[in-house]
């Protein structure tokens, strides 16, 4: 069996992830989350005497705050694997990535372990928000002027 | 050609330490098990190191053993087999680290057997251990992550397991071996390592079946080590279709330590599978005479599945007898 015969075979017998269910739930849990974000926005809008802008602010911080805050009492990463997509794309995924690798590497030093791995998973969405933004805000003046 | 035959090599003891996940699955008697991952320890590496300081204490005590060892070999999953290292410090005895991934374990005990079998040593102990945290850090994502898995992932077991090996007749015989030959099928996904490890698997059980000139029916049982759910099927068809052999009694230790309700995928893996499979269960139950181990290993780093490199596996074989 050559090596193109045996990929045929690993192919065959290699069960396929259900694509339509998982976008399916990544779409209602993520729906679910901006749901709840709205609600907290007017919440804050009714309540405190703040601009929108503000108020999507506050809201963002709350919802950075608590998925950090369920990472660290342990139960973040079983509704991260559950529920997948649907709570990585969301703020709260970046949030729980940052704490999650910092619990991962605080045994390994502030300096080698925590500073060197805090952006191990988020740093990408960093570098490449960053760049995408960039281009972006070019295309928008190009059209916009 | 690499298989041969021993004749006084026998496993005086086993000892196991097994996670506290695993004692909730398909076993139940194990020697001890771990509270929770940290075992008493400030850290998850030394929790590691000492479920093998605490596998190798009770071997000792348990036999009486103490300075009498000629050898120690061992090895685990870490960078460097650095959890080995650490522990292997604690004791007084010469040490050889070995590394085959999830292979390490039949590899070590290869390795001993010979030496015993060849008089050079009277006995040896044998070590290995796999935690599943630690491997989480060091293959995959953050483990506070909880990153989705494909169907296809192995769950790296906990635990730790080590034996004696000596010359004196005992229960179970190390009958004889075959040290694998790594092979490349260009699978590069670290994710489906039962389809970067069947080949290996396969290859080395026929080279066993060849050089020793045996039948596939001359076992009572095949115990393969964590091909997992899939990688199992793969394996079974591949030496069907490329060696027509058809296995009477097959079981996959990778499929034998959790419960389909604790979430594993395509089942357990780890160096610590293998032996804790065949020590807590399969050899508890005196049915099979003679059993067949081929322990399996995906020899990936981090790095090089990352730079997409095909994976390159590795399969080693050990007969085991169990003596009337």
């Amino acid at each position: 069996m050559n090596k193109d015969e045996y990929k045929k075979l690993v192919d065959k017998l290699t069960p396929k992830e259900n694509k339509k269910k998982n976008a399916f739930w990544a779409f209602m849990i993520g729906g679910l989350m901006g749901a709840i974000a709205e609600g907290l926005v007017t919440l804050i809008l009714k309540c405190f005497a703040v601009s929108e802008v503000e108020a999507y602010q506050i809201v963002c911080l709350i919802i950075i705050f608590i998925g950090c805050l369920f990472t660290a009492l342990g139960f973040f990463d079983n509704w991260v694997s559950k529920a997948k997509a649907g709570l990585i794309i969301p703020t709260t995924g970046f949030a729980h990535s940052v704490a999650s690798a910092t619990l991962d590497y605080k045994k390994d030093g502030l300096i080698t372990g925590v500073g060197a791995n805090y952006f191990k998973l988020a740093g990408s969405v960093i570098i490449y928000g960053i760049i995408s933004a960039f281009i972006f805000a070019i295309i928008g003046v190009i059209i916009h002027g | 050609m690499a298989s041969f035959k021993f004749n006084n090599v026998y496993i005086k003891d086993s000892f196991t330490v097994a996670g506290p996940m695993e004692a909730e699955g398909q076993i139940h008697k194990f020697d001890l098990v771990m509270d929770d991952y940290y075992y008493q320890e400030k850290t998850l590496l030394d929790a590691e190191i000492k479920m093998q300081r605490v596998v190798i204490d009770n071997l000792l005590y348990k036999n009486k053993m103490k300075g009498k060892i000629d050898l120690l070999i061992g090895g685990d999953l870490s960078n460097q087999i650095s959890i080995t290292n650490h522990n292997a410090v604690n004791f007084d005895i010469p040490f050889l680290g070995v590394y085959s991934a999830c292979a390490s374990f039949v590899e070590g005990a290869i390795i001993a057997a010979n030496f015993i079998d060849t008089k050079r040593i009277n006995n040896a102990i044998v070590i290995t251990s796999s935690h599943n945290l630690n491997a989480e850090k060091q293959f995959r994502f953050p483990i506070e992550y909880g990153a989705p898995r494909a169907l296809t992932t192995t769950f790296t077991a906990t635990g730790s397991v080590g034996i004696i090996l000596d010359r004196e007749v005992s229960k179970f015989k190390l009958e004889s071996a075959t040290v694998g030959k790594p092979v490349d099928y260009n699978m590069a996904d670290a994710t489906h390592m039962g389809a970067v490890m069947a080949p290996a698997a396969a290859i080395a059980l026929k080279e066993h079946l060849t050089e020793l000139n045996r039948d596939i029916n001359y076992y009572d049982l095949i115990l393969t080590g964590d091909l997992g759910e899939i990688g199992s099927k793969i394996f079974k068809e591949f030496i069907k279709k490329n060696y027509d052999l058809k296995m009477k009694n097959h079981i996959d230790a990778g499929g034998e330590i959790f419960l389909s309700s604790q979430e594993v995928y395509s089942g357990s893996s780890g160096p610590v599978t293998l032996p804790l499979v065949l020590f807590n269960k399969i050899l508890r139950t005196s049915k099979y005479k003679k059993i067949l181990l081929i322990a399996t290993g995906s020899l990936h780093s981090k790095d090089t599945t990352n730079q997409k490199k095909a994976i390159p596996s590795i399969a080693h074989v050990l007969s085991l007898e169990v003596m009337a």
